[in-house]
């Protein structure tokens, strides 16, 4: 796989930006050829993949450069969504431009990340792995029964009809034909979050080769020695927990404007654990990794979807084992296996 | 008052479940540095064989008594969860025990997906009803009720947790598990065979999931496919609370769990003035527990452990 990449990115007979030019017109018209192929459901799936991508990147800052294992870290999502569908939806009649939200719902989030790293700034390994997951508990409660004495995030119904983006008075979420091409809201999305996927991760690129990259590293490999040199481990931790955050609820925001619904529902505790499940199998600490390992389970409990019931009926004659439970069986046999043959995820840094 | 006590006996109910639970996460912890997220659901399957065990020996040939039938019920029930135990460990822990720490958390998870999809596909999605094995019967003590289901639980935990104390503290075994939670290699070294202290340890951890399981599902005279994650993540929030890795530690803070969940339950909306219900009971278990590792950071009984990484 990284020999592909070199060939594209460091081979010396192919210049750089052949390859550069391959991956964005591949990427440009990888909606079209998923829906000619598979139809539009998979244009969709695509999407959420690449919000899932997002929020994987989010909290690799806090579990992979920063070693800080965080089992709630779908908190910070809903906090994003729920920012945005609080400011874009009849709730409190409200509809404020997606430019206004973004930055709103980025810092709301962050705030609520600096809220669970101060008092868990002592705690090492698995103390934090519990306090953590109980902040993401503690959120999705808080949301469940905020609609007693005083309604606010309607709770356990959820929220409905949140604005999509507009853009110039245009909404994504209906179908436009621009040049005998008919863009279906999902095709819209798509283009918006690979747009903000790759700003995600010029922004983690950049982080991880800069000097709180660099001490992120560090307090990840040894706190005590990253505190001898001179590293403010408290800042720096606090950083982490904020950027991740932060990432998480542009990546929550994405979610609401797309799905045009939110409930609590979206965020148990199952869902942070696959996104930690994404970052840990596609090799953490590498963005490359992170990504490809977000796609393959966004992708490959879909697949499986389709594959369960049909191949019982084709090989076996009718449907033995019930459909959705296999599909899970074979999800979490999927699990043990890669983490088996590549302990270290299929992608690791090097 | 009497309301004050009924919550302290339910909560003190609820805790011993809990300490059993929290024992299996604390002793593989201990040993390992792994959070076996797979424990709640070996609960889940000694509940769920128990009571098809139940059901084969009521309905088989033989006339058993309604004791017989629970005994030999609850010992096909901690015969079957051993055997699982060991297996899990074996197939998705032993490889990686050498691997990047969170590599076997991972597995773990894998496998608490895998046994809770398997074990629908076996008993269904229907939840299953406890037996009427005995009667119950209701006690009235100070103006709170007691039933003799939860005597027989808290007694019969206390029994278990003691004994497990003595093994571990006075047997050959346990001072071979005391001497690999220290260190793997110097045990080896002293002639304790790791591999079989480890595989051990997770089977006796099974046994009291087991005997968990069947008594939770005796409480709440119900058992579903489901009930074992949710029961596994207040019992690992119950063995930090009382610092992981360490046995009293375990039974105290789930003895304090179930207490803080019950009594919180019964007085949050007093505290908040009708503002927060008891739908946030949880809030209030993982607030304390956010106040006493902000405190004490390695949990009630914890000691001061060394990063690993």
């Amino acid at each position: 796989m990284s020999k592909l990449f070199l060939m594209f990115f460091g081979g010396r007979k192919n210049p750089v930006w052949v390859g550069y030019v391959f991956i964005t017109v591949a990427l440009i018209i990888l909606p079209f050829l998923v829906e000619a192929s598979m139809g539009r459901t998979w244009v969709r799936i695509l999407d959420f993949a690449l919000i899932y991508a997002m929020l994987a990147l989010g909290l690799n800052i806090v579990v992979g450069f920063a070693g800080l294992l965080d089992l709630g870290y779908i908190a910070f999502y809903a906090v994003g969504a729920y920012t945005w569908a609080l400011l874009a939806s009849p709730q409190f009649g409200l509809h404020l431009p997606f430019w206004a939200i973004i930055p709103i719902g980025f810092v709301v989030a962050g705030i609520f990340g600096v809220l669970l790293g101060a008092p868990t700034l002592r705690l090492r390994g698995d103390y934090l792995a519990i306090v953590t997951l109980g902040f993401g508990e503690i959120v999705r409660i808080f949301l469940n029964n905020l609609d007693h004495p005083i309604n606010i995030t309607n709770g356990p119904v959820g929220i409905n009809l949140i604005d999509p983006i507009q853009i110039a008075g245009v909404s994504l979420t209906k179908s436009h034909e621009i040049l005998g091409l008919e863009f279906s809201g999902a095709h819209s999305y798509y283009y918006v979050l690979l747009f903000l996927l790759l700003a995600t991760v010029f922004v983690c690129i950049r982080l991880e080769n800069s000097r709180l990259g660099r001490a992120w590293v560090a307090i990840r490999e040894d706190e005590t020695a990253a505190q001898a040199m001179g590293i403010n481990t408290r800042n720096v931790k606090l950083l982490a927990f904020a950027m991740g955050a932060s990432f998480g609820g542009i990546a929550g925001g994405m979610f609401a404007s797309f799905q045009g619904f939110v409930s609590p529902e979206s965020f148990i505790l199952l869902e942070s654990i696959m996104v930690l499940c994404m970052v840990v199998l596609g090799g953490m600490g590498n963005i490359w990794g992170v990504i490809l390992g977000t796609f393959l389970l966004a992708i490959l409990p879909e697949v499986l979807r389709d594959v369960s019931g049909p191949i019982q009926e084709n090989v076996l004659g009718r449907v033995w084992l019930d459909p959705e439970s296999l599909r899970m069986v074979l999800f979490g046999l999927a699990l043990i296996l890669v983490m088996l043959l590549r302990p270290s995820g299929l992608w690791p840094k090097r | 008052m009497d309301i004050f006590l009924q919550q302290v006996i339910n909560g003190l109910v609820l805790g011993s479940v809990y300490a059993l639970v929290a024992l299996g996460y604390t002793m593989v912890y201990g040993i390992l540095g792994l959070i076996n997220f797979a424990h709640g659901e070996v609960v889940m399957v000694g509940a769920m064989v128990f009571l098809t065990a139940v059901s084969v020996l009521g309905g088989g040939p033989l006339v058993l008594s309604n004791s017989t039938i629970i005994v030999f019920a609850v010992l096909t029930a901690i015969f079957v969860c051993s055997i699982l135990a060991f297996f899990i460990e074996r197939i998705a822990y032993r490889p990686l025990r050498n691997a990047p720490r969170l590599a076997p958390l991972i597995t773990a998870i894998g496998m608490s997906i895998l046994l809770q999809n398997i074990a629908m596909m076996i008993w269904g999605r229907q939840y299953r009803t406890f037996p009427e094995l005995f009667q119950i019967e209701s006690y009235t003590f100070a103006g709170a009720n007691v039933t003799n289901v939860q005597l027989f639980i808290v007694g019969i935990s206390i029994a278990i947790m003691a004994s497990l104390l003595a093994v571990i503290h006075l047997t050959k075994v346990g001072r071979a598990m005391r001497a690999t939670a220290e260190s793997p290699q110097i045990a080896s070294l002293m002639g304790v065979n790791v591999n079989t202290v480890i595989s051990l340890t997770f089977i006796i951890g099974a046994g009291l999931a087991a005997i968990a399981g069947v008594l939770v599902s005796a409480n709440y005279s119900i058992a579903h496919y489901s009930m074992g994650f949710i029961l596994g993540l207040k019992a690992f929030t119950a063995a930090v609370l009382g610092g992981i890795g360490n046995l009293t530690g375990a039974m105290v803070g789930g003895i304090l769990l179930g207490l803080i969940e019950s009594i919180g339950a019964g007085y949050i909306g007093d505290l908040t003035g009708g503002f927060m219900g008891s739908h946030y009971q949880d809030v209030f278990a993982f607030l304390v527990l956010i106040i006493v590792l902000v405190f004490r950071p390695t949990g009630i009984m914890g000691e001061r452990v060394a990063d690993r990484s």
